[in-house]
């Protein structure tokens, strides 16, 4: 095996906005990786519970982010995704790149990165890995 | 016990000292000098170590309940009826995040989430519906809702009158426990203290009018399953437990009364006597802090009384059928331990709402425990091993010392208004991935024993139909038409005054708005205009 990039050093100072849209509650896995996101040295906005796609994209465009991760666990992520790009798109932040993590079945996958979604995370991939994708992808 | 980081390969050989999920380090062989003796109580005796009931599960089973609920209420009645004919003995309701934020579904936030993780049930025609050809003096039923669980109470208690049946029948029980919903399951609505009052009108309400009903299920499954160790899932639930008990009596409750009716839910993980033996502490701990603080001795007012699930984050995406032996040794572990009502989660759980053959071999894997295998036979079976009595006695003592911390902290109250407990909870959370990233905590096809070929995937893939959503908003509409719009203002008019006098109990309001078929969305909006929301901590 070649050697693994340090993903510390490739997110260090990079500006990421943790969002959780709709009305999901469960926020342990955004927090979980919003908490391996800083201690790799990034800086990480959370949005909190409950917000709505126009809102997440108004906050992304504004805090002039360099990724968007969404956290969907109740099965709507067709529907948040779409909304979340469209919103991001009329506020001209069609160019930050948007990740998906949660529970996502694997037979839609395809559809969400057809929409323009970067990676797609699920809960039983090793932090590691996920950290190492994410700098790949804003590298 | 830690293994090398390439995941196919075998975990290695065990370490010299095992330590429990919540960290308790187990002898290699347990003696009588570890432990009390606890095994040579009664059963159905103060402190209920063994058990609440003398005979156990001789008198009767454990209800066996699945969780379940999804897309419109005509739907999920007709997977209602599929489970109760294969012979399951009680429903469980789960309903969809519209419902249990308190959105209507033409709420622009709602329409991405109706149906999705449970029904949608935004009045009383659609309960009506949900519940069509089910005799609820007969089927006890349970209800997953906290922020709107008054309302949906309410309801049930409306839907029981249209029917004819006498409210003293009702059985079954509303989680009703909204401060685990601020730690962990999020789905909060108002502030901490009008929501605690919500909580003790409906429980002070239901105690009157539906005595056989639980009107409320304190739950610590959420936050385990978010993260906690078993300690900490029952530390923090008694903690929440009492806090309730301290509102009802500032309320004017009588506590022999009102404690008679409180009841518990927890997950059962993967450490088969630690699991066994946080319920034989939690048991005891109740009764013994009931008696030490409030002073009861009403043995009735004493019991701990607890449903179960099993799987939840336990269960794994990879390799799924692993899971189906997983939920059976939990199942074990519950029945061990004394649960009065079991939900075994499906071998797809992790991923999906279950198929209608996954469903049924969730059912089949309780039916198997306690029908074939003989462990409900005897109260308390493990009761007396030299290791249970020992894992008992210590995680009653670590359980004291998690709630002496939060009683330090200022209380649960104040440890979630200022986001103490769940920042707490994601430092845990973190550890646990990270103890499985390194191998640490073993999970069979996740990190030990994976194929990267892996195809045997979950099977069918369970779909809501797409026209769930204007199904559900159509049916809305028209049961706006044909209501009596001034008999809704008047009683949507009358709950906004009592909601602002903290003397008044609004049950009996909520009960006539849903009568009078307003909805979910309405009632909540009145709420919200006197009470505000809940400002959620961001604490990381």
């Amino acid at each position: 095996m070649t050697e693994t990039p340090k993903p510390q050093a490739l997110l260090k100072g990079k500006r990421i906005l943790i969002a959780k849209p709709g009305l999901d509650g469960h926020d342990i896995g955004a927090k979980i990786i919003a908490l391996a996101l800083r201690d790799a040295g990034a800086e990480v906005i959370y949005t909190g519970l409950r917000k709505s796609p126009d809102f997440i994209a108004r906050i992304a465009v504004d805090e002039d982010v360099d990724a968007v991760g969404l956290s969907i666990l109740s099965g709507s992520h067709q529907e948040l995704v779409e909304q979340t790009l469209l919103s991001l798109a009329e506020l001209d932040g069609a160019d930050i790149p948007v990740f998906v993590g949660g529970t996502i079945p694997p037979g839609d996958h395809a559809a969400l990165l057809g929409l323009g979604i970067k990676r797609i995370f699920t809960s039983e991939m090793l932090l590691d890995d996920v950290l190492v994708s994410l700098a790949e992808a804003l590298s | 016990m830690s293994i090398a980081r390439d995941p196919g390969s075998a975990p290695a050989e065990p370490e010299a000292t095992y330590r429990t999920p919540s960290g308790i380090e187990i002898p290699v062989v347990a003696t009588a000098a570890y432990h009390r003796g606890g095994g040579d109580e009664n059963p159905g005796e103060f402190p209920f170590t063994r058990g609440i009931f003398p005979d156990g599960y001789r008198g009767r089973l454990w209800t066996m309940r699945q969780y379940a609920g999804f897309s419109t209420a005509e739907e999920s009645n007709a997977r209602y009826r599929f489970l109760l004919e294969q012979g399951q003995t009680g429903l469980s309701i789960a309903l969809d995040l519209p419902t249990q934020c308190g959105y209507d579904p033409t709420d622009p936030i709602a329409r991405p989430e109706i149906g999705k993780v449970g029904v949608s049930l935004s009045n009383l025609a659609e309960m009506e519906a949900l519940f069509d050809g089910i005799d609820l003096a007969r089927i006890s039923t349970s209800f997953t809702i906290n922020g709107t669980a008054a309302i949906i109470y309410a309801m049930y208690v409306a839907c029981a009158d249209k029917r004819g049946i006498p409210r003293a029948k009702l059985t079954g029980t509303i989680q009703n426990d909204i401060l685990k919903e601020y730690v962990a399951r999020g789905t909060w609505i108002f502030p901490v203290r009008p929501s605690m009052r919500l909580i003790a009108d409906s429980i002070l309400y239901a105690n009157d009018a539906t005595p056989r009903f639980n009107p409320i299920s304190i739950a610590g499954a959420h936050v385990r399953d978010a993260g906690s160790t078993a300690v900490e899932e029952m530390a923090y639930t008694l903690a929440n437990g009492l806090a309730y008990v301290d509102e009802l009596i500032a309320r004017g409750g009588d506590i022999t009364k009102f404690a008679r009716r409180l009841s518990f839910f927890f997950y059962v993980h993967m450490d088969f006597f630690e699991e066994v033996a946080k319920f034989r502490a939690g048991r005891r701990l109740w009764a013994k802090l009931l008696n030490e603080r409030y002073g009861v001795t009403d043995e009735k007012a004493l019991m701990f009384r607890f449903g179960v699930v099993c799987g939840g984050s336990s269960l794994t995406a990879a390799q799924p059928y692993n899971n189906v032996m997983r939920v059976a040794i939990e199942t074990m572990a519950a029945v061990m331990g004394g649960a009065q009502s079991i939900f075994t989660a499906a071998f797809d759980e992790a991923t999906q709402i279950p198929t209608e053959f996954s469903a049924e071999l969730a059912l089949r894997t309780q039916q198997i425990v306690g029908y074939e295998s003989g462990i409900a036979a005897s109260v308390d079976p493990l009761g007396g091993s030299h290791l249970v009595e020992f894992l008992t006695d210590r995680m009653e003592q670590e359980m004291r010392g998690v709630m002496a911390e939060i009683d330090a902290y200022g209380g649960v109250v104040r440890a979630i208004e200022d986001g103490w407990l769940q920042a707490r909870l994601a430092d845990r959370a973190l550890e646990r991935k990270k103890d499985i990233d390194s191998g640490k905590t073993v999970v069979v096809g996740v990190n030990a024993f994976r194929r990267d070929d892996d195809a045997t995937g979950a099977g069918e893939q369970f779909r809501i139909d797409p026209a769930t959503a204007s199904q559900v908003i159509d049916k809305f509409e028209s049961v706006k038409q044909r209501r009596d719009t001034a008999v809704v203002s008047s009683s949507l008019h009358r709950l906004s005054i009592a909601a602002a006098d903290d003397r008044e109990n609004l049950l009996p309001y909520l009960v006539d708005c849903c009568h009078a078929y307003a909805t979910v969305g309405e009632m909540v909006a009145c709420l919200k205009q006197q009470w505000g929301e809940f400002m959620e901590p961001i604490r990381l």
